[in-house]
């Protein structure tokens, strides 16, 4: 399986340990990722506030490089997950903006044919039967005993008609890969919530009210930890987390892990491989559940 | 036969709310509306809900269904049965005042802070004032809001912040700065750009997804936005961002994460950086501060002639 990987900014920033845990998750699943360094941001919903046209443009450069390669488009970040979709919508959607765009990238040499390849998140890869199958055969570290509570992250559930889940209300894609690791999966309300990050900077109580009702909720289903696919919910619920008056008060803390680092940790890293030793929240304690069960 | 598990409450009675289920075996193509009529007028007469059109116009008829708001006249029964069962419970974000029936006050209120009236100082011409179909595009989506509340019901927002003016008052209030006959755009523009406003959206999409309508309020929060950095109100954390991330992949194709928060919050508001310290102090001891020297994405060039060509 090889892939275009569109890493994101956060993945290559302030969460360098999503992309040490995506390469070892790739390595250990015999997965060929092909880093796209040539791609631009995908606007994370931000730049459309400046300009549509502009977000649109620069993600239809990404999506020509892709087809460029021939190869589909792999996120690891529900932000440009929906993101990018939302670009491949508008651009598709209507042949006169699609000229329009393609009339810019011309300058540069590229081209946007469209329909050519998919843009997926890389769960979306591993929550289909065949991947499933992958998981259960390279893995080498069940992760028996471990609850896992599911953070989705907005973007990869709205809008519904540009998300890759049949039904977004009631998502499985992630607690179906947690049982195929040998984890618990943990149901509960608020994995479809928002985490609060977007209003961090504009409104951080309200932003961080957000965080600790999510947190309070999948630690009060019994969740050892919360996984999420999203490495902006992972700044939002594990950088944070120390500010969150609302979890303070009750003495709560809860590690949070990028969907990678837990199946990089099922096919045999060691936390510290896969940078769980630069978590906020210590992540020392799910070794102890994992220890106890194996 | 489906059992429909309402909440019930009636603060006459007691203070507290409860669930209360009624079996009924729905006729194909029947409505969640339709279903309460029949329990209402077969089973329980004090079973308490609004309705009025059964043609998805009126808005009157909005309620949750297994935890989502809807109209109940929109949605099949069929739709919704899960297990056999359907849940329904009141509006979120709102009181409820007996069973499904909620307190729409601050819903109300809030369209009125945004002034839903056209506001336009030029003497009215003798006919009306008129619009090209592309002028009146602009408007069109939010122009189609009933009012139903489902937005605001489950704004996520508004879950933790009661003072947000929420998705309909400011799909609303883009129905006027959009509006070519009004002419106090930047006034609106201003107001909007307020603590409490459209820079408080937290993008969740929830609005989008509840909303019966075309409205899409999400989308028309943007255009909001889009209006406020293109009119300069530019003095507030969200045009700030909005502005330094877009500055930022222009410069390098990516963001830079270090100068986002600092040039957000805003170079001499010492509070909201002395705030920032704690958690920047935690990412640096661990090793989670993006790189000193911000890197650019390879073909960077490429990039920057998108941004000039486009007069960005």
């Amino acid at each position: 399986m090889k892939f275009a990987l569109f890493t994101g900014c956060v993945a290559r920033g302030a969460t360098r340990e999503l992309m040490l845990s995506t390469k070892a998750a790739a390595e250990g699943l015999g997965i060929d990722f092909v880093e796209m360094k040539s791609a631009a941001c995908c606007g994370a919903g931000v730049m459309p506030e400046k300009s549509p046209l502009l977000t649109d443009t620069l993600n239809a450069r990404t999506f020509a490089l892709a087809e460029e390669q021939n190869l589909d488009l792999i996120t690891i970040c529900s932000t440009c997950q929906g993101n990018l979709k939302k670009s491949e919508y508008n651009i598709n959607s209507d042949i006169e903006y699609k000229d329009k765009v393609n009339h810019v990238l011309k300058g540069g040499g590229h081209q946007y044919q469209g329909g050519k390849i998919k843009i997926k998140h890389f769960s979306d890869i591993l929550a289909t039967p065949e991947g499933l199958q992958m998981l259960k055969e390279k893995i080498k570290r069940p992760l028996t005993g471990l609850k896992t509570a599911a953070f989705y992250g907005c973007y990869v559930l709205r809008p519904s008609e540009l998300s890759e889940y049949e039904d977004p209300d009631n998502p499985t894609a992630l607690e179906e890969i947690f049982e195929a690791l040998g984890a618990t999966p943990v149901y509960y309300e608020s994995r479809i919530k928002c985490c609060g990050f977007p209003i961090i900077m504009m409104n951080k109580d309200a932003s961080q009210a957000m965080a600790g009702n999510a947190l309070i909720d999948a630690i009060q289903s019994g969740a050892n930890c919360v996984v999420t696919g999203c490495p902006l919910c992972h700044l939002s619920l594990d950088s944070y987390q120390p500010d969150i008056e609302s979890l303070r008060e009750k003495g709560y803390s809860i590690p949070i892990l990028h969907l990678p680092q837990l199946v990089a940790l099922a096919l045999g890293y060691s936390p510290k491989d896969i940078g769980m030793d630069s978590h906020i929240v210590a992540t020392a304690g799910l070794d102890s559940i994992l220890a106890a069960h194996a | 036969m489906a059992t429909f598990r309402i909440k019930r409450y009636n603060p006459e009675k007691s203070p507290d709310s409860y669930y209360q289920d009624f079996e009924y075996d729905f006729p194909e193509g029947a409505t969640l509306l339709d279903c309460l009529n029949e329990i209402k007028w077969t089973q329980d007469g004090s079973l308490t809900y609004r309705m009025s059109c059964r043609s998805a116009i009126c808005g009157s008829c909005g309620m949750k269904g297994n935890g989502h708001a809807l109209l109940a006249c929109q949605r099949q029964a069929a739709h919704l049965m899960k297990d056999g069962v359907i849940t329904v419970e009141p509006m979120g974000n709102m009181t409820p005042i007996k069973d499904l029936v909620v307190d729409f006050k601050p819903f109300w209120e809030k369209i009125d802070q945004i002034k839903p009236y056209l506001k336009n100082k030029e003497k009215p011409p003798e006919k009306e004032r008129r619009q090209t179909p592309e002028q009146f595009k602009v408007i069109d989506d939010a122009s189609t809001c009933i009012m139903c509340g489902a937005c605001y019901s489950d704004c996520q927002m508004l879950e933790v912040d009661g003072t947000f003016l929420g998705p309909a008052a400011l799909a609303k209030a883009q129905r006027f700065v959009g509006d070519s006959r009004d002419t106090a755009t930047l006034e609106r523009i201003k107001e909007l750009s307020q603590p409490g406003g459209m820079w408080d959206c937290t993008h969740c999409g929830e609005c989008v997804e509840r909303c019966p309508k075309p409205v899409k309020p999400f989308d028309r929060i943007k255009e909001l936005m889009a209006v406020g950095l293109e009119q300069g109100v530019h003095g507030n954390v969200g045009a700030r961002h909005a502005l330094s991330f877009t500055k930022s992949i222009k410069k390098s194709g990516c963001l830079n994460e270090a100068t986002l928060p600092v040039e957000s919050i805003g170079y001499f508001n010492f509070k909201g950086l002395f705030d920032l310290l704690p958690v920047g102090l935690r990412m640096l001891f661990k090793g989670k501060i993006p790189p000193l020297i911000h890197k650019s994405c390879e073909d960077v060039k490429d990039v920057k002639r998108i941004f000039e060509e486009l007069g960005e």
